[in-house]
């Protein structure tokens, strides 16, 4: 009698805390890193916290390869099967979000405060995703071959002016200790056209669209500025000072370090092994200024809400758990990019004071522009992507331009202008 | 003495030969030889030998760090078991379906017979990406009965993997040019006396269909194998992925070179043996029926 009720006992038990369990709401989360094993592991870190912090939801990690992610998501959102947190780079959020796959985040006030502004996505008002970290581009440099060439060491506040940075890059040629004075990484076709060399364009008084309408690209990306930038561009190639579009991949990844490129336009991401390999001569030097000031890409990747969940709720309340020091910290130490905040940044082995790659969080702070926030700009980065190649492989700069404008302005108008405007 | 250089002549025509066969075989094998040397080295050095013979040779810092970096990095095991497991059932179930499909074209009589087979044949030129998005739809809303019961949706399944790419036009095809080349005398004896549809299939054709179940093979085998964008689209959890996903893996924001030839060796030899064991019924069958697969 005793045993059956022992028994008994265990069964309820069992009952209530199965019970209990299936009270929880699972979360779907996607994320684009599989393989990444640093940066994952400190997601999965900030999920088992959430779980344990809380019993109204469980989050599950899925994760997928980058480099097929987006079409990962595309095929989801054709299927009806998106996830509930959405993991997504920075230049695309527009776009989805004009596409219905994502839904506004209604975080608590003060949540994203302290945030880098490209760490924080907003689209027409509404905010819909927010960064864990931060990537920045710099110009790898050795003290010793600019002190060897008299050549200037830039800051933030008085970075190389046009005039300057194009006879350093003349005085390293002239050289001729370096295969090239600049390599630019022409090898890595894709996003890092639009985020790599948007901004040299941008210095220049250009820009991929107009930013005030976005409706069209006309005046921005083939007026005089524009083409003053395009012609100093395809320069660089017609003069030998960087490789062109024919890079070798290997070039790209090791010429630097070899010591067979004097100068190297390269992300935060390859900073430890430039400064390994270089020692305290290393130096990342801020973007140029050709008359417009000196900018860089902004905006990698974040979390963001799906439109399709019906949770809404549970998701933000993750968002909002993993935005703490101590995880932007842990990515950052991970995965060698700048955290989003100041604090953060203080706390990191990269990015504290004194530390090799501290430069760049000042560098995303004090030069980070985003890239066009339009649901276009998926399309607008191919278009310019192309025709940054074509220039660089000689064709006429002005015809090149208007070309590009053509296309870009017609995609507007196909998509009824994205939403800024009926047409 | 005319004899004497006629023999030579053979001989510098043979030498010469061989040295162009050598030739072309060493064009073939050096991607494989780099692929191997390449996955010994660390990424520094292997990217510095890339510009050099250095890169087909095992010199400087060689180890098998690769293979255990990429083991640490993608569940290999899991993987190969997913691919091989996709593959066997999807080249089997192929085989079957579309010999017997090309069976029914070749030898029985049914109207509309024609027309069928100019449909199969015009599913050629329509390309995979185009159907894809579609295809996606409809599994997505079509049932299954499996151990957790009746469901809607054949997303992130094995069998999403396997069914879609059963009926192969191309095998169809393959088959039926082959079938149509046999002798009718096989089929009309066999009837003669006494054999059913489905004895004359399993029991006078297909035992002597050798060749062409070779080559269908061997192309369901790499098309499976192979497979990328449609697990992608379809497969959510990783204990499902194929092993051609697992590469992508490797590609972070600095790309792990010495990893990812490490984990094409492991991938490309199975593709190397099973090619290996069918190559004589395989170059029989391009030899007999004229197709270049």
């Amino acid at each position: 009698m005793k045993k059956a009720a022992s028994l008994l006992v265990l069964v309820v038990m069992l009952i209530t805390v199965s019970g209990l369990a299936s009270a929880q709401t699972e979360l779907s989360f996607w994320y684009h890193g599989a393989g990444n094993t640093a940066e994952g592991e400190v997601f999965q870190m900030i999920v088992d916290d959430f779980n344990a912090s809380q019993s109204d939801y469980v989050v599950v990690v899925e994760d997928f390869p980058q480099a097929n992610y987006n079409s990962s998501i595309v095929a989801a959102a054709a299927a009806g099967d998106m996830p509930d947190i959405v993991d997504i780079d920075g230049p695309v959020f527009a776009n989805w979000a004009w596409s219905g796959w994502l839904a506004p985040l209604s975080l608590s006030e003060g949540a994203t405060e302290g945030l880098l502004p490209s760490a924080i996505s907003e689209y027409q008002g509404d905010l819909y995703a927010v960064g864990l970290w931060e990537a920045a581009v710099a110009v790898f440099a050795r003290r010793s071959v600019l002190d060897a060439n008299d050549i200037r060491i830039p800051t933030l506040d008085e970075p190389w002016t046009a005039d300057e940075f194009d006879a350093a890059l003349e005085a390293l040629q002239a050289t001729g200790e370096f295969d090239v004075a600049l390599d630019l990484g022409m090898v890595w076709t894709g996003e890092w056209y639009p985020y790599a060399f948007s901004p040299f364009l941008q210095s220049f008084g250009g820009d991929m669209i107009d930013r005030d309408t976005y409706l069209t690209a006309e005046g921005a990306l083939n007026g005089p500025e524009a083409v003053a930038f395009g012609e100093w561009w395809q320069s660089l190639f017609e003069r030998g000072l960087a490789y062109g579009t024919s890079q070798d991949g290997a070039d790209r990844d090791t010429c630097f370090i070899d010591n067979r490129c004097a100068l190297q336009w390269n992300g935060n991401w390859a900073g430890a092994a430039a400064a390994e390999a270089a020692g305290d001569d290393i130096l990342f030097l801020p973007a140029p200024d050709f008359g417009h000031g000196n900018i860089i890409g902004a905006a990698s990747w974040q979390l963001g809400l799906s439109a399709t969940s019906e949770h809404p709720e549970g998701v933000n309340a993750f968002i909002e758990f993993a935005l703490q020091d101590e995880y932007f910290v842990a990515f950052s130490d991970g995965n060698g990019l700048a955290p989003p905040t100041k604090d953060a940044a203080g706390l990191t082995m990269n990015y504290s004071s004194g530390a090799a790659m501290e430069v760049f969080y000042e560098l995303s702070e004090a030069q980070g522009l985003v890239r066009p926030v339009t649901p276009g700009y998926p399309t607008m980065a191919l278009i310019f992507e192309k025709a940054l190649a074509d220039i660089a492989n000689g064709a006429d700069v002005q015809d090149t331009l208007d070309a590009a404008v053509d296309e870009i302005d017609q995609d507007i108008e196909d998509n009824m202008g994205y939403g800024f405007e009926d047409m | 003495m005319q004899s004497m250089s006629f023999a030579s002549q053979q001989r510098l025509s043979i030498s010469l030969r061989y040295a162009l066969l050598i030739l072309i075989s060493l064009i073939f094998i050096f991607p494989i030889v780099f692929m191997v040397m390449s996955s010994l080295k660390p990424d520094l050095q292997l990217l510095r030998d890339s510009a050099s013979l250095r890169a087909f040779m095992p010199v400087g810092d060689i180890s098998l760090n690769n293979y255990a970096d990429a083991f640490a990095r993608v569940p290999i095991v899991q993987f190969f078991f997913n691919s091989v497991f996709t593959t066997a059932v999807s080249v089997a179930a192929a085989l079957w379906l579309n010999s017997m499909a090309a069976f029914s074209l070749a030898f029985l009589q049914w109207r509309g017979k024609a027309l069928v087979l100019s449909l199969i044949i015009a599913t050629f030129i329509v390309p995979f990406e185009v159907i894809a998005i579609p295809l996606l739809m409809v599994v997505n809303n079509l049932p299954w009965l499996g151990p957790e019961g009746f469901e809607i949706g054949w997303l992130n399944t094995y069998h999403v993997q396997i069914i879609p790419f059963i009926a192969d036009s191309l095998g169809i095809f393959l088959f039926y040019q082959y079938f149509r080349d046999l002798p009718d005398e096989l089929v009309e004896a066999a009837r003669i006396d006494g054999a059913s549809i489905w004895q004359i299939y399993a029991r006078i054709i297909m035992p002597i269909a050798g060749p062409i179940l070779a080559t269908v093979a061997i192309l369901k085998f790499l098309a499976m194998w192979n497979a990328y964008i449609w697990p992608l689209m379809t497969i959510r959890s990783e204990e499902l992925r194929p092993i051609m996903v697992g590469l992508q893996y490797f590609f972070q924001l600095n790309t792990a070179w010495g990893e990812i030839m490490a984990y094409l060796t492991v991938v490309t030899i199975p593709v190397l043996l099973f090619y290996l064991a069918l190559q004589r019924a395989f170059i029989e069958s391009i030899a007999t029926s004229g197709i270049k697969g």
